[in-house]
């Protein structure tokens, strides 16, 4: 459940930069081959910002679909796995979307 | 217990210095002070809220009133930033100090029972008068681990993470201090058993090394392609089980280069010693790189 530790640094992280204002809204961006289940984030977010800035702040979460490049010939494509064979038969293929985790803005009041 | 997490003073992260028995928290004593998730933050705030002083100021306040009915605008501020940066930042920190301190660091991450304890008795018994050799074991509960590898006369700390399902670089750094491993030595990080978390935290790591046991089925590599991904070698332990199974190595080696086509295979079995030398020959490159 390493969705708890990562979910306590997006809470850290937007209390520092909040300093004394109220949160309201929360946008994040969320790969969907970075290894973190969003209703896992959104289930563990009321949870970590109770008694915080952050109660009751709306939690919002784009995700990014997968997206390789081959190195072999340059092809790119879809990935739904980190894992993947190109139409040309190389299998190295470098991940260039869906591996993100990160915290896009914050409104506050 | 901890109200907001459901945390207790067992699920935080703390040190335990096999050489001294000290025992120590992960947490400063300043966090612990403030309140480890920053909870305590903010409280002000909340019980001034424009809400709850709506209804309750009697007329005599009315100016007071209107100041406090002033509607703020929201804003919203671009942030832009990594979740895991902080953990990132330490892991740099980490990384630094074993260059300068010429330290070889190797996470080696496995499921539970894959044999990394098992791997590590085997290693430092076989390498410990050719390298100065420490571990950091990490494990949710216990001192099981730490205490076997003490017996082979290795310096050791384990780090037990409570609640957490893996070592993260701040728990790494802590224990570090505890350990105080030597200039021009190898450190070998033995994370938490487990296939998911540990590949998402690093940790200042030269490496991972991961140990899959053909006890655990072929297809590992392709259902935690993070974990074999993440690793630059792969260990598969307990080759000498072979004929008593239905493992197929050959598929187990293809599913492993699927996810990760550079990853370097290595059959072993920790208990009777076959292609350990493979894989000390692969530490004294990694050592003298």
């Amino acid at each position: 459940m390493h969705e708890l530790a990562v979910t306590q640094n997006i809470v850290a992280i937007v209390s520092e930069k909040a300093g004394k204002q109220k949160v309201t809204r929360v946008k994040l961006e969320i790969g969907m081959l970075s290894a973190i289940v969003p209703d896992a984030i959104r289930f563990c977010f009321d949870v970590c910002a109770q008694d915080t800035l952050l109660e009751g702040a709306t939690l919002e979460i784009e995700e990014i679909a997968g997206r390789g490049k081959c190195k072999h010939c340059s092809e790119e494509m879809q990935l739904s796995l980190l894992a993947g064979t190109c139409p040309c038969g190389s299998r190295d293929i470098v991940c260039l979307a869906g591996q993100e985790l990160n915290i896009i803005e914050m409104e506050v009041l | 217990m901890c109200a907001t997490c459901g945390c207790s003073d067992d699920a935080r992260p703390k040190i335990v210095n096999l050489q001294t028995g000290n025992s120590v928290s992960v947490l400063s004593d300043q966090d612990l002070d403030k309140g480890h998730h920053d909870h305590d933050d903010g409280h002000d705030i909340h019980s001034h809220s424009h809400d709850e002083h709506v209804h309750e100021h009697t007329h005599e306040h009315t100016h007071q009133h209107e100041l406090q009915h002033t509607h703020k605008q929201s804003t919203t501020i671009t942030l832009e930033e990594k979740i895991l940066a902080k953990n990132d930042l330490l892991a740099e920190r980490n990384r630094g100090w074993f260059e300068g301190t010429n330290i070889l660091a190797l996470n080696l991450v496995s499921a539970p029972g894959a044999g990394k304890t098992a791997l590590l008795e085997r290693t430092i018994k076989d390498l410990q008068n050719e390298f100065s050799i420490c571990v950091v074991e990490g494990d949710q509960a216990t001192l099981n681990d730490a205490e076997r590898i003490k017996k082979t006369g290795c310096p050791v700390v384990q780090i037990n993470t409570g609640a957490g399902c893996h070592l993260d670089a701040q728990m790494l750094a802590a224990g570090l201090k505890q350990l105080n491993p030597p200039r021009d030595s190898l450190l070998f990080i033995e994370n938490v058993g487990n296939l998911v978390c540990p590949a998402l935290f690093d940790l200042g790591e030269k490496s991972k090394v991961a140990i899959l046991s053909i006890t655990e089925g072929e297809d590992k590599p392709v259902k935690y392609p993070h974990m074999f991904r993440a690793a630059e070698i792969l260990l598969l332990n307990k080759i000498d089980l072979l004929p008593h199974l239905d493992f197929d190595i050959e598929l187990c080696k293809e599913y492993a280069l699927s996810v990760n086509p550079k990853i370097k295979i290595i059959e072993i079995s920790a208990r009777q010693g076959s292609g350990l030398n493979i894989w000390y020959d692969w530490l004294r490159k990694q050592i003298r790189r």
